[in-house]
């Protein structure tokens, strides 16, 4: 059974319809990673499937069991299994690092605060941030608040881990120490979702590439798949003009 | 003190608009047309909306005195507004003084202070003079502060592309600087405008027959105050979204200034 | 004038010094509570007014609807309002208390849109973290909205609150025995308009300036430090 599934999606802003249909699904320990150009509906999918953005058609199955958008107990419960890391890394800024990362866990799911600190300093260990704990994000660069965003969300202990274009605010410089970042959890078996413009990282970390224009799935399947023998035209067309860079 | 006495009694007010019966407030449960039982009350509007013409005149005075205060009041906010930026020392501290302090007290002391103070002068306002005066008093004040801001908005270097550009004094002052202030100062009047057209209704303590005092004029027959009061304060509401979606039109087609319509 | 001077020690009698002292505290208590209570409750009606759902539209229409009505009302309407509509039920009510519901209602209608305009000052994006999170409408009030927008609420509500000191004068005609009031009851006992009016005046004026002056003090210090950094040190 797939860990997650998602089958015949639509999804609009207002009137400007984004998704046309989708399907994807992956299994437990994947790496999916949705490239495409600006506008294909990417960070759409990863925020419907967080109850950020309504989705006007299709099914969501997560674990077998299915995320009823209308029923607030279903989000929920998906919500707490998933976790996402925005590009803006979105940290409160009236909290410090170790609060930040700490109080979805204690607040939300209810741990006992010594262990949810416990906990957090050893993921932000993990992420090389160990001495920042009681640092507040307008203390910290990018590349370092990105970082402490991904620490957060791996302290909700999450089954899927979605990450939205994490480097693409980043000044070129700070892009590695995120990436390294991801690497590791993907060795360590994350379920991931990762949108990125990071062609290389993706080719080297992904299990899966989805690749996606105006809304549609274009083209499926390894990163050696897509990027050496692109089927569909569209797929050609979009590795051809990266792979120039 | 007797000739103070006699004096006051030419300028005495109304007789107060409240019952009161041992300090205590009475309202109109114990009218003729009451009902004695203590937790009802039963809801007379007819006899108040029968009187609706005079409810629509107070409305007009209202207006009246509020398009009064404000037109008497602004040419002196402009003049303290340049006393207040470019005037001596001297003269800053007087307008910031005047300003200051009536700014930090109470209209209705004003009021008061014009209609029964001055009598000991031998100057006796009419109730409406009084009240005009009090918020001509206002308006300066407040109104000074406002272009006082849009005075001290205007950029240096908005005067220098201006002067750059080959623009005369006047013609900057009248192109670049009158603009740019009118869009500032608009809103702000327009607020103040609304906020003064509320404060009419002080008119009322001092007998005034504005909407507030129509209200207390009708329910003096029929002792039917709630109601009385609930229409009046309906009216105002209608006055306010009447008058702010008019200084809104007025502001997006005059002075091209975007100002909230709701 | 010589009949002012007259007047003088009879009317800085230490009884109605004492009389007048007390009436300031009466005008500073029914600011400083009217409005307090007034701005605490306001938090609620834009909680309310916000809370999102089909089932949820009247609470929302009401909470709109009052702060709209009695923003556009004089406060001296709403002051009868109260009185009138209190005393239609319950006889014998503490004037006192009457003039306090009525501040209540005004301040919170005036402060409510204050409030929301903080609200909305915080970024949609911290919104989401906390959606995300499964946090819950209260939580992020709580825990994110308010902490981020205090420092955009308190100035202008001070200055309400600062400006109001001077609106409270007309809840005498309640017959609350506050400055304006008192001040009315000694013109009425005979001692010189300018005399009383003035006086007054300037026992307003002692109370508000130094308010104002605060009130301004607050606003620099909030407003020019941008960052939350240099927010964090100022507390």
């Amino acid at each position: 059974m797939p860990h997650l599934e998602v089958r015949n999606l639509s999804a609009s802003y207002g009137d400007l319809k984004v998704l046309h249909g989708v399907d994807l699904s992956f299994e437990k320990g994947e790496v999916v990673a949705l490239i495409g150009p600006s506008g294909s509906g990417k960070s759409t999918i990863l925020r419907v499937l967080m109850g950020l953005t309504p989705c006007t058609g299709g099914e969501l199955i997560l674990d077998g069991q299915p995320i009823v958008p209308s029923s607030t107990a279903s989000v929920r419960a998906a919500r707490d299994k998933m976790a996402i890391v925005f590009q803006q890394y979105n940290l409160f800024q009236n909290m410090d690092v170790m609060r930040n990362v700490t109080i979805a866990p204690v607040k939300i799911k209810g741990r006992p605060r010594a262990e949810a600190e416990a906990d957090a300093a050893r993921i932000l260990a993990r992420v090389g941030l160990a001495e920042k704990s009681h640092a507040y994000p307008d203390e910290l660069s990018g590349g370092q608040q990105q970082r402490v965003a991904i620490a957060r969300a791996l302290a909700l202990r999450p089954e899927v881990l979605l990450l939205d274009e994490v480097t693409s605010a980043l000044d070129p410089e700070l892009v590695n120490e995120v990436l390294d970042t991801i690497r590791d959890l993907a060795k360590d078996g994350m379920t991931m979702l990762i949108v990125s413009h990071e062609m290389a990282f993706v080719r080297e970390v992904a299990s899966k590439v989805v690749m996606m224009d105006k809304g549609k799935v274009v083209e499926v399947g390894t990163p050696a798949d897509i990027f050496d023998r692109p089927r569909s035209e569209r797929a050609r067309e979009f590795v051809g003009k990266i792979l120039r860079h | 003190m007797a000739e103070s006495l006699r004096l006051r009694n030419a300028r005495e007010g109304p007789l107060p608009t409240l019952l009161l019966i041992n300090g205590k407030a009475v309202g109109p449960g114990y009218g003729p047309t009451a009902d004695h039982r203590d937790l009802s009350y039963t809801f007379q509007f007819n006899v108040i909306f029968a009187h609706l013409p005079e409810f629509l005149q107070g409305a007009a005075l209202t207006l009246g005195l509020a398009l009064a205060g404000f037109w008497g009041g602004a040419p002196f906010a402009l003049l303290l507004a340049f006393a207040r930026t470019s005037g001596s020392k001297w003269i800053k501290r007087l307008a910031g003084g005047y300003v200051t302090f009536i700014t930090n007290t109470p209209v209705l002391i004003h009021i008061w202070f014009l209609f029964y103070g001055l009598g000991d002068l031998g100057i006796l306002l009419g109730k409406y003079t009084a009240v005009i005066i009090g918020l001509m008093a206002a308006t300066s004040a407040y109104g000074c502060e406002i272009m006082r801001g849009g005075f001290l908005s205007v950029r240096r270097s908005e005067i220098e592309a201006a002067e750059t550009l080959g623009f005369s004094r006047l013609q900057t002052v009248w192109y670049v600087i009158v603009p740019h202030i009118v869009k500032t100062v608009y809103p702000a009047l327009a607020n103040y405008f609304i906020v003064l057209t509320l404060s009419t209704s002080l008119a009322m303590i001092v007998g005034g027959e504005e909407l507030l005092g129509t209200a207390f004029n009708v329910a003096s027959e029929n002792y039917r105050h709630l109601e009385a009061v609930i229409v009046a304060a309906g009216l105002y509401v209608v006055i306010t979204f009447a008058v702010s979606l008019s200084l809104a039109l007025v502001g997006r087609w005059a002075f091209r200034v975007k100002a909230k319509i709701f | 004038m010589e009949q002012i001077l007259q007047q003088l020690p009879e009317f800085f009698s230490p009884i109605n010094i004492r009389m007048l002292v007390e009436a300031m505290g009466v005008t500073i208590a029914l600011t400083f509570f009217g409005c307090g209570l007034g701005f605490l409750f306001a938090f609620f009606i834009v909680f309310a007014r916000q809370t999102p759902g089909h089932w949820a539209l009247p609470l929302r229409a009401a909470a709109i609807f009052y702060v709209e009505i009695f923003r556009r009302v004089p406060f001296l309407v709403t002051s009868y309002l109260v009185l009138f509509f209190i005393a239609a039920i319950i006889k014998n009510a503490s004037l006192f208390a009457i003039a306090l519901i009525a501040i209540f209602i005004y301040a919170t209608a005036y402060t409510a849109d204050i409030i929301r305009g903080g609200f909305e000052s915080v970024p949609r994006t911290q919104i989401e973290a906390a959606q995300a999170m499964n946090f819950g409408r209260w939580r992020t009030l709580i825990h994110v909205i308010i902490p981020q927008s205090w420092p955009v609420i308190l100035p202008p509500a001070m200055v309400f609150m600062v400006a109001f000191v001077k609106d409270t004068a007309l809840v005498s005609q309640l017959g609350v025995f506050e400055l304006a009031f008192r001040g009315r009851e000694l013109n009425n006992h005979g001692f010189s308009g300018i005399l009383v009016f003035t006086t007054i005046a300037l026992l307003y004026f002692v109370i508000s300036y130094p308010l104002t002056r605060f009130g301004q003090w607050l606003e620099k210090r909030l407003a020019t430090p941008r960052s939350q950094k240099s927010q964090r040190k100022l507390r």
